[in-house]
């Protein structure tokens, strides 16, 4: 049985449908995303687990018990907010005990599990400082250390991460897996950076406009996504026009090949072929086997350091596709402008329903 | 040379504002019971008149009676107001605010005189502090709002959220959360709207009865100009008190600022 069971939940905001029929199970100890841009509706779908908004439609059961009409305060979540809301006039030893006021612990037994808390986050000895003194990141381990010290069923994060720098971002990300695996609990993240949501995830769920559009796993989600949008907003993805005519696929620009049934997503007829950009390669700078060849004009190039993207216009086709290539030790760049021969693999050619 | 002559004219608007104020002390300490220079030296009678005069004693007592009531109620009505405008979206919600804060422009005179035909003429009661009371909430709360819709427009409505997400019931959370963290924004509007009632002249003179706050009180001691230096004595020591009250209406709302790691962007004082 699944920790956390929604089905058909619906949400509106006045004339604005805001959930459009959720259904999602999430297992108990499973680090769970919900990734879409913004305004999807992560957020609200969010605080629909939180108990801050009601339902106006559906069920949702956490543990098996149907939450219509319970309080935050009596559901085995804990929240992460995306500002921490840690409480300025408290110290982050007090932030962190706020929740034990009401159970039934006695005071050493507190302080013992409020260091413990503490501990756990990297926060040892931090007891006393007060909020304002602490950088982002340490806050953000106060909010985790809160929450965590009620050792939640489920803990819930919306967007943690978006306010660190960079490299902070990165210490978190393998910080909080770490934390998930130490402590067991369903984590159930809020982001829109698709990386992080594959980094860090068991299971992702894409949303668009207050549905989901695909729940898997991430290399699932990369390789096999439900639709061009979950294809679109996950990573790059090349869109060529193409038609399929029994069993063989003619794409734009590229030629003739033939495709398996895995690689056909959506109904057949008038496609269109997405192909990854690390799916292709220019065989100038690094030659494959068994590839198929198209030519083209290298129309701009993007140097990354450790990959340079290759805009390439082929013959026919509006705008341009996107070839990436990992720079090696001695492989050369090309020149914008010069022609470019580009290897494709049937292989990683996914068909969509135009 | 533009500069002097803005130099010369603040020079003189500050003078024209303070210059009646600083005649208060000057007078206070004069010894001589006529309100003209030449001063006649240096005496401390006036404030000694002013410890043994009983009908004035009785006087501070009703107008600080009626202060202390007056703002508790204004502020108490001030949080309701300020919270509900801050955290909630309701229909007709800029209407109703509208109305509560309207009283600020309200002439004091048409208080005062509609108050007294609704106590006197309509209720049939008799007047007395109740009804002072009364007009000086009318008054007051629009100033309280003001000051505590600051205070909780700043608030990230996640705090109080996050009480009751870590188990607080929403009374525990208001109490224990959003209390604490606006109470720099309640003690500010309590001094105000204090100061704001304690020399309020016009309704209490209408509404007062028979036994006078202090304002009326002196107004009164106006037609015996032998008591004139005693009401000099007396506003000495009423200014000394108002900005003694605003100093720390402004320190407290200062502190509220910065606990709630806000930068500071101007105030009343
Ligand atoms: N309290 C609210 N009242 C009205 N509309 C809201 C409210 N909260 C969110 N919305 C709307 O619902 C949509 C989804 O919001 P949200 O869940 O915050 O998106 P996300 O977290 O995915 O960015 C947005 O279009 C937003 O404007
Ligand atoms: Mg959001």
């Amino acid at each position: 049985m699944s920790l956390i069971d929604l089905s058909g939940v619906q949400k509106w905001y006045g004339e604005y449908h805001a959930l459009r029929g959720i259904d999602l199970q999430i297992a108990a100890g499973e680090f769970f995303s919900l990734l879409g841009p913004s305004g999807c509706g992560k957020t609200t779908l969010l605080r629909t687990i939180a108990g801050f908004e009601g339902i106006d439609a559906g069920t949702l059961r956490i543990d098996g018990l149907d939450m219509r009409g319970v309080t935050p305060d009596r559901r085995p979540t804990n929240m992460v907010f995306q500002s921490y809301a840690i409480f300025p006039h408290l110290t982050v030893a007090q932030n962190v005990a706020y929740g034990l006021r009401r159970t039934a612990d006695g005071r050493e037994e507190k302080a013992r599990r409020v260091g413990e808390a503490l501990e756990m986050v990297g926060l040892g000895g931090y007891g006393g400082r007060r909020p304002h003194e602490l950088s982002g990141g340490q806050r953000q381990r106060v909010a985790l250390a809160r929450a965590l010290v009620l050792r939640p069923k489920v803990l819930l994060l919306d967007e943690p991460l978006s306010a660190l720098d960079r490299k902070m971002r990165e210490t978190m990300q393998s910080e909080l897996r770490r934390l998930q695996r130490q402590v067991g609990i369903t984590f159930i993240l809020v982001t829109h950076d698709q990386e992080e949501a594959l980094i860090m995830s068991d299971r992702v769920a894409v949303m668009f406009e207050g549905a989901i559009a695909q729940v898997a796993s991430p290399q699932a989600l990369y390789s096999r996504p439900a639709d061009r949008r979950v294809a679109d907003f996950l990573g790059a993805m090349n869109f060529l026009p193409a038609e399929v005519r029994d069993g063989r696929v003619e794409i734009a620009g590229l030629g003739a090949c033939e495709v398996e049934p895995e690689q056909v997503i959506g109904a057949g007829g008038m496609a269109e072929a997405g192909m990854r950009p690390e799916a292709m390669t220019m065989l100038d700078v690094q030659p494959g086997e068994g590839l198929r060849e198209a030519a083209g004009t290298i129309a701009d190039r993007a140097y990354y350091g450790d990959m340079t993207y290759y805009m390439v216009e082929l013959p026919g086709v509006p705008g341009h596709v996107t070839v990436s290539m990992k720079n090696r030790p001695g492989s050369a760049v090309l020149d914008v402008g010069a022609p470019a021969r580009i290897g494709w693999d049937p292989r990683a050619v996914l068909l969509f329903p135009a | 040379m533009s500069r002097r002559w803005l130099l010369l004219y603040v020079v003189l608007y500050m003078a024209l504002l303070y210059a009646p104020i600083a005649l208060l002390p000057i007078f206070a300490f004069n010894d001589g019971q006529v309100i003209a220079f030449p001063l006649q030296g240096f005496s401390t009678r006036w404030f000694e008149g002013l410890w043994t005069n009983r009908t004035l004693h009785s006087a501070l007592w009703n107008s600080l009676v009626v202060a202390v009531i007056s703002s508790v109620l204004a502020v108490v009505l001030g949080i309701c107001a300020a919270r509900a405008s801050a955290r909630y979206a309701f229909r007709g919600q800029g209407a109703v605010m509208g109305m509560i804060m309207v009283p600020l422009v309200l002439p004091e005179i048409i208080v005062g005189v509609s108050v007294l035909i609704v106590v006197n003429t309509v209720l049939g009661l008799p007047l007395g502090l109740w009804a002072v009371i009364a007009a000086h909430v009318l008054i007051c709360t629009p100033f309280a709002v003001a000051v505590l819709s600051g205070a909780f427009q700043s608030l990230d409505p996640a705090m109080e959220e996050a009480a009751r997400d870590l188990g607080e019931t929403p009374w525990g959370a208001f109490r224990t959360v959003t209390l604490p963290l606006v109470a720099p924004g309640i003690v500010a509007s309590l001094l105000i709207c204090f100061t704001i009632s304690l020399d309020e002249f016009i309704i209490a003179f209408f509404l007062t009865g028979a036994s006078p706050t202090l304002p009326v009180y002196i107004w009164g001691l106006l037609r015996f100009p032998a008591d004139l230096p005693i009401v000099m004595a007396l506003g000495t020591l009423l200014v000394l008190a108002s900005i003694v009250l605003l100093t720390m209406a402004e320190i407290f709302r200062r502190r509220g600022a910065a606990r709630a790691g806000r930068k500071d962007s101007g105030g009343f004082l």
